[in-house]
């Protein structure tokens, strides 16, 4: 899930992106796609596009230290130090970012609320929590929508701590930063991200579940009658799926490749000016109150995983504890305040906090354990 | 005359889904009154879980992001 298209004014940044995105995510501000002409036509554009970002991506830094050393600039300086890193990171995340889009596009056509609901309904607590932080991760599915699965889950005999292991696991393990810690900070760390992100959904929705707080929904929740829908199936072909997943790439990168470039415009004066010093003191790993600093000021904020990848890429390179930067990041995605407002619609403000509090100590928890696992 | 709803809390997507029925109906020279519905409760009435939605002479046809063109003419044609 992704923050976007919500009804109020939107804090900062956002897009349905990464997150959520796709075709499927409601939200884009994509124009209708046009009807394709031919079937073969995406099958083709795919496999050209994909010849020519393989032929690409691995010339990418040789590339950016070319125009560097053509540059009037002393590669050692701070201006070519954050030059390079610019020149090599913007071409270099936006490939990436396409390639992680396209295939969440893709692949999230087989995938929708619907049978997700549907697979949850009757589920036990326990498997149930794990199932649902995995379809979670899989779904299409953005905060526009949040209050409709809200309702569609519980009414439909979800369990309210299984559905928040849904509504937790689909932000907070996202695939645009799964795909970019994988290419800019080790598949280790990745994996690692995966593992724990998606721990944190299955405990704190089971946690949640235990603590029995149906009553603490707003009172008009419980009244509603859900109705039945059966939407007309549709068989989706191979080239319906690869246009799907073109169209999140149109949709998806036309909204956030501003606040890429911004990410890692910021990445690059770290990466230039920031005193290598003075990081490690402030986010190195001995400094030991920096994890619960980084969760504290995440929560509130957001941005987009492709906004905060190239700054934590710059953090890491200048010495900050891994734990303590995913920790922000974690934080900064996976909990925000435009999310916690549209839930106010059907959670009372009790619940939000628990719900806040619960998922915050775990990402504290992630963040201490990184910075043991990765020291 | 078809009885068109789009349900959804009133975001982006559920807006331009509802301007695209609007001009596909134009188009194909079909009257359609297009409704939107806001109130979560009554979405929920409606069965679905993902919006924006698409509901055509009381029948819900979409759910979940905004419909394909060619998908509308297939609604306002049947």
């Amino acid at each position: 899930m992704s923050a976007c298209c919500t009804e109020e004014a939107r804090p900062a940044v956002s897009g349905c992106n990464e997150a959520t995105p796709g075709v499927a995510c409601g939200c884009g501000n994509a124009e209708p796609v046009p009807i394709v002409a031919s079937p073969v036509r995406p099958l083709i554009a795919t496999t050209l596009g994909a010849i020519v970002w393989v032929a690409v991506y691995p010339w990418l830094e040789t590339l950016a230290e070319w125009i560097v050393a053509q540059l009037p600039i002393d590669r050692q300086s701070h201006l070519g130090d954050a030059l390079a890193f610019v020149l090599y990171d913007l071409p270099k995340v936006m490939m990436l970012l396409v390639a992680i889009v396209f295939a969440t596009g893709f692949l999230r056509s087989y995938f929708s609320v619907e049978n997700t609901r549907r697979l949850l309904a009757g589920k036990r607590e326990g498997i149930g929590n794990v199932a649902a932080a995995t379809l979670g991760v899989a779904t299409p599915f953005c905060s526009c929508s949040a209050v409709p699965l809200f309702l569609g889950f519980v009414s439909a005999g979800v369990p309210l701590g299984v559905t928040f292991s849904f509504l937790i696991a689909a932000p907070m393990v996202n695939e645009v930063a799964l795909g970019l810690l994988f290419a800019l900070v080790g598949w280790q760390v990745a994996l690692t991200y995966l593992a724990f992100g998606l721990t944190i959904a299955i405990l704190s929705g089971l946690i949640l579940g235990q603590l029995r707080l149906e009553g603490w929904l707003q009172p008009w929740v419980r009244d509603v009658r859900m109705g039945v829908a059966v939407l007309p199936g549709r068989r989706l072909t191979l080239s319906d799926r690869l246009e799907a997943g073109w169209s999140s790439v149109r949709e998806i990168v036309a909204k956030v490749w501003l606040w890429v470039a911004l990410g890692i415009g910021v990445g690059a004066l770290i990466h230039g000016y920031a005193p290598t010093e003075l990081l490690v003191a402030i986010m190195g790993k001995d400094a030991w109150w920096s994890v619960p600093a980084a969760v504290v000021i995440g929560i509130p904020m957001y941005a987009g995983a492709s906004t905060i990848l190239p700054i934590i890429e710059a953090l890491i390179a200048k010495g900050a504890a891994l734990g303590t930067v995913l920790a922000f990041m974690m934080a900064v995605i996976a909990l925000s305040l435009p999310e916690m407002i549209i839930l106010k619609k059907v959670l009372t403000v009790k619940l939000i906090a628990v719900f806040v509090g619960i998922v915050g100590l775990g990402i504290l928890a992630v963040g201490y354990l990184f910075n043991l696992l990765f020291a | 005359m078809k009885d068109i709803k789009v349900l959804g809390s009133g975001c982006k997507t559920c807006q331009l889904t509802a301007d695209l029925l609007k001009s596909e109906a134009e188009k194909l020279g079909v009257p359609v009154t297009v409704e939107k519905i806001t109130d979560y409760a009554v979405i929920a009435g409606y069965g679905i879980a993902a919006t924006p939605g698409v509901v055509v002479d009381g029948k819900v046809v979409h759910a979940g992001g905004l419909p394909k063109a060619a998908d509308v003419d297939g609604w306002l044609r049947a």
